[in-house]
């Protein structure tokens, strides 16, 4: 198994940060990963993007033409990256920046208003957890527990943002039906 | 052991460390600049130094006055910041300073871009300044390979007497991937170096000194002699390569570090697609492991993709030589930053099928 994810939205959105747990919680699942960062001459309220590959086995390439999941957390990363997709392939879409819907049949979409949802929990910085959860409850790529490890460690430091990305977490996850 | 998620960058950092480096001097450049971060905080933990020189001249020059000590010492940069301390590392080869050299390699020429790319083979291999001089050149295709090598480096430095550079490239170094860091090493544990470190005085009282300055003709060329022994040496005994899915292959595709590691995925490809590729990544770039060539079955293939991010091709010079020129090269190239995508290996070696 090598399952290939590009994870893209505006810098601030906190793309590089989810890209990053998701690589640490499959380190702890016991599976290899990649993360790649696109760096370089990224500007404010342009466009972040990160690949990360998950996999059983030693992992080629850390980037991929043709993707697995996509999270497109703004409209700009829907458009650029949606074309991509492999059959069978899963995006999640941050529903409430993204208007377009996926045409494709043989791709599976999930819809996740995660701003709005964030903003009912009381801050919308939580909308990058809120996918996280969308992502590991969508693909099963791995058990949810490592993830939330790696939530307690990354950022547990003051107790009440452990207990609000928690919550997003599991919001995040209850949103794929 | 346990594994770590860690940034290839700091991945050489600490492989260094525990290693038994305890300096550096460095000065920044982009996309290596972890390094020096790193250990610019972690050198002070384990006893050891850490300089950001006033410029990439001293900074190599340092390292030179610190290793010729025999302390394990280390400097890394990038592209234009290693043209800056070619000198320096002409000198740390005349005068057989063990020491280790990172490039974390992006686009050029010149200041080019600060993405990844592999432009800077021919200046690694062949000629890294002027003088005629080579280093033993080790590179890294993921970042465990970078820990381990980086760790290893310190040893063939100080085995040969020679400077180790590790020609790594943006991708490894800022990528993130689970690694088994290799265990501390205890500075006890390190070899001797008492026969030749300048702060020890000759049994008759006498002050040495290292250079790789001979005041004769003959003393000079004697001194190019030794180091000429030693890279046929390299050449007979140091050799290494990964061969991936070779035994039956027809159709070969070769490439070292990142692009080593993104061809590796194009044979999985082709051969989860029937047909029969397979891999030549070398790990050794000084000594070129030209046995890997001399072991094709020229009979069966007839020509060669090389993978490079690179534009012009250069690795594909050495492959032309190694292969004396029996197969018909194909390049998959790209350049200035554009990463090498496994599909267009795929599409290439395909278009031949």
């Amino acid at each position: 198994m090598e399952k290939s994810l590009l994870i893209a939205g505006f810098g601030g959105q906190g793309i590089m940060l989810i890209g990053k747990m998701l690589g640490f919680a499959a380190s702890k699942a016991g599976m290899n990963a990649t993360f790649y960062p696109s760096y370089g001459a990224e500007q404010r309220g342009g466009t972040a993007n990160c690949t990360v590959i998950i996999g059983d086995d030693e992992i080629g390439s850390p980037v991929s033409r043709r993707l697995d999941t996509l999270i497109a957390m703004n409209e700009p990363s829907f458009v650029r990256f949606v074309d991509r997709m492999k059959k069978g392939g899963v995006v999640i879409v941050n529903s409430s920046l993204v208007q377009s819907k996926v045409e494709d049949k043989d791709v599976k979409a999930f819809y996740i208003p995660a701003n709005d949802l964030a903003q009912e929990l009381g801050s919308v910085q939580v909308a990058n957890i809120i996918v996280l959860g969308a992502y590991i409850a969508a693909t099963g790529i791995l058990d949810a527990e490592f993830a939330k490890q790696v939530i307690a460690e990354q950022l547990g430091r003051k107790p009440e943002m452990l207990e609000l990305n928690m919550q997003a977490f599991d919001k995040g996850m209850a949103a794929v039906k | 052991m346990s594994k770590e998620f860690i940034k290839g960058n700091e991945a050489i950092a600490e492989a260094a460390v525990r290693a038994g480096c305890r300096f550096f001097a460095g000065y920044p450049i982009t996309p290596q600049n972890d390094i020096p971060e790193y250990l610019s905080k972690r050198l002070f933990e384990v006893g050891g130094n850490f300089i950001q020189g006033e410029s990439e001249v001293a900074s190599v020059n340092m390292v030179f006055g610190v290793a010729a000590t025999g302390i394990r010492s280390m400097t890394s940069s990038s592209g234009p910041g290693l043209a800056l301390k070619a000198e320096g590392i002409s000198n740390l080869a005349g005068a057989r300073v063990p020491s280790v050299v990172v490039n974390v390699a992006r686009g050029g020429p010149a200041i080019g871009t600060i993405l990844t790319a592999q432009q800077d083979y021919l200046s690694a291999t062949k000629a890294p300044a002027p003088g005629g001089f080579k280093c033993f050149v080790l590179a890294p295709a993921t970042v465990q390979e970078a820990a381990d090598l980086v760790y290893e480096a310190f040893d063939i430095a100080d085995k040969y007497r020679t400077p180790v550079y590790v020609l790594a490239d943006g991708m490894t170094g800022n990528m993130m991937e689970v690694v088994e860091l290799p265990p501390m090493r205890e500075l006890s544990e390190l070899p001797s170096k008492d026969d030749w470190r300048v702060n020890k005085l000759e049994q008759d009282g006498n002050f040495r000194s290292i250079s790789s300055y001979s005041p004769t003709a003959e003393g000079l060329q004697e001194m190019n002699e030794a180091s000429e022994a030693m890279y046929q040496q390299w050449d007979k005994e140091e050799q290494r390569w990964e061969a991936f899915m070779m035994d039956d292959a027809e159709y070969v595709v070769t490439g070292y570090g990142s692009s080593g590691r993104i061809a590796k995925s194009a044979v999985k490809e082709l051969r989860a697609q029937g047909i029969k590729a397979g891999l030549i990544r070398p790990i050794t770039l000084v000594p070129f492991p030209k046995d890997a060539f001399d072991q094709i079955d020229y009979g069966r293939i007839k020509e060669i993709f090389v993978a490079e991010m690179s534009i012009p091709a250069q690795y594909a010079d050495d492959v032309r030589w190694a292969t004396k020129s029996k197969l018909e090269i194909i390049s998959v190239l790209t350049s200035g930053g554009v990463i090498l995508e496994t599909e267009a290996i795929v599409d290439a070696v395909k278009e031949r099928v």
